[in-house]
């Protein structure tokens, strides 16, 4: 059996095992709950401010896509086929496997020390100068240096830690905001979000930001070196430099 | 074979052995303390079984919102219902008078309710929402008599662990637990916003478990059955949600 000395020199140690399987748990989960959300949204694509709404109501804004529901007013003639039964199982289903395998993942993080190495941005990383340096090398699509392989840059620090604090958090606050069972137990939590068709429409909002996440997340990683990086993601080592493809 | 590998293998075999136990006792143990939806065994049954089991660990006694008069909806949403068919149109015509809610299985006196009876009993208003589980809603005043008390008067049984009930629609009927059944917001509904309950919101018996989402709300009653198992109603999946690919608690 190899052991870490033995390992060939080209292979180094990137990602811990807990990160690699969290992430594509995570990954896994995510998608589902994007396919069945999206199912979910098409019996009812109009959205509300407030405690209630319905078709007799104003809404915020409707979505110009068709219903599975031909009580909603959609403007096409036609109704897609009614698919919120499984959806609405696998959602809950894939939302359970986010919340515990988030919880799993922050525990580590906050022991391990992996958020205060990996993911806290130096203070001289925070200066104006380096941001803005950074902000327009990315936006320049530039592919990024070498030793880049090895930790992330502060935009991705932020941008992590974004979604790990404040938009994951968000999702499965306004998530469980939803349920009627849940509701009466902490209505506070729905009340400070305006309501409980409040909650539906900031759900939305939050998992589109989440979606953008996702999208710029993986061209970034093209942009990388796609290969190299999913690797790095699923055996948790990182080939020398010059080996990149 | 050699000796590590054979003690590796056994010692395997025991932890398999063990942690298979465990998982029995742990099932066993969720199932005798209500814990296990009826709908467990079907594709996503263990995200179901997570939600069943910990809304009724951490929420079994917890109240649904209950709102101001000012907030009550002033264009509540019916929904659309199948045709309702000849009986109804029947009872209807008639003022339904002659309606009848049955209750009958796990109960000391089985009987039936006429609608002027059931006016008769203590009555609760509540103004909650009902939330159909595509996204809308809308709040209102329900007035009714609490599951609760019919269930005393009939004398339900201590082993009792589900409340079946039915429409006068073919093909609709849903159960809940009792821990729903005996909650002070469930409500044989008979009245909305003051009124006697229109038709087209479930008039003139509607089952509220303001707990659950739109359609555990089943409009039109006509029976109760006090049950200790769900698996001899319908494929045994719970209601006829499952059996339409919905899950049995709508609770989320």
């Amino acid at each position: 059996m190899a052991t870490i000395s033995q390992m060939p020199e080209t292979l180094r140690p990137r990602h811990p095992a807990v990160v690699r399987v969290t992430h594509w748990l995570i990954t896994l989960a995510f998608l589902a709950l994007l396919v069945s959300g999206v199912e979910i949204l098409i019996s009812h694509p109009r959205f509300y401010w407030g405690e209630i709404g319905n078709v007799n109501t104003r809404p915020l804004f409707t979505l110009p896509i068709p219903s599975s529901r031909d009580t909603v007013p959609t403007g096409y003639g036609y109704v897609l086929p009614d698919q919120n039964g499984w959806s609405r199982y696998l959602h809950f289903e894939a939302a359970w496997v986010v919340v515990l395998t988030g919880l799993l993942y922050v525990t580590f993080g906050l022991t391990k020390g992996h958020f205060r190495r990996n993911l806290l941005p130096l203070a001289s990383e925070l200066s104006p100068t380096r941001l803005a340096t950074d902000v327009s090398r990315h936006l320049r699509f530039e592919r990024p240096s070498d030793d880049q392989a090895w930790s992330y840059n502060v935009l991705q620090r932020l941008t992590y830690l974004l979604v790990i604090f404040v938009l994951f958090p968000l999702v499965i606050w306004t998530g469980l905001a939803m349920p009627p069972s849940v509701e009466g137990l902490f209505p506070g939590l729905v009340v400070a979000l305006g309501g409980r068709q409040s909650a539906r429409t900031l759900h939305f909002f939050v998992s589109i930001f989440l979606v953008l996440f996702l999208l710029v997340h993986v061209f970034m990683v093209y942009l990388a070196g796609f290969w190299n990086r999913v690797r790095a993601m699923i055996v948790g080592r990182v080939p020398k430099p010059m080996e990149r493809v | 074979m050699s000796e590590i590998s054979r003690r590796k293998l056994i010692r395997i075999g025991l932890w398999g052995a063990a942690s298979a136990s465990a998982l029995g006792i742990a099932a066993n143990l969720a199932d005798r303390y209500g814990l296990i939806p009826p709908d467990a065994g079907v594709l996503y049954g263990p995200g179901e079984t997570l939600t069943y089991a910990a809304q009724r660990l951490l929420a079994r006694h917890a109240m649904a919102r209950e709102f101001s008069r000012s907030e009550i909806s002033t264009d509540p949403f019916a929904n659309e219902v199948d045709p309702l068919g000849p009986e109804f149109q029947r009872l209807q015509d008639g003022g339904f008078v002659d309606w009848r809610l049955a209750v009958d299985g796990m109960v000391a006196r089985p009987t039936s309710f006429s609608i002027a009876e059931l006016m008769s009993f203590p009555h609760k208003t509540q103004i909650t929402f009902i939330a159909c589980e595509e996204g809308w809603s809308y709040i209102a005043e329900w007035s009714g008599v609490p599951l609760a008390h019919i269930l005393k008067l009939v004398g339900a049984l201590p082993q009792a662990r589900y409340v079946i009930y039915r429409s006068i629609q073919p093909d609709w009927w849903e159960s809940i637990d009792m821990a729903d059944a005996l909650h002070p917001q469930t409500l044989v509904t008979t009245g909305m916003n003051g009124r006697q309950l229109p038709v087209p919101f479930g008039g003139p018996l509607r089952l509220r478990v303001p707990r659950q989402l739109g359609y555990k709300n089943v409009k039109y009653i006509t029976s109760l059955s006090v049950s200790d198992s769900l698996k001899r109603f319908g494929k045994g999946l719970g209601s006829a949600a499952p059996e339409g690919g919905y899950a049995w608690y709508a609770g989320i």
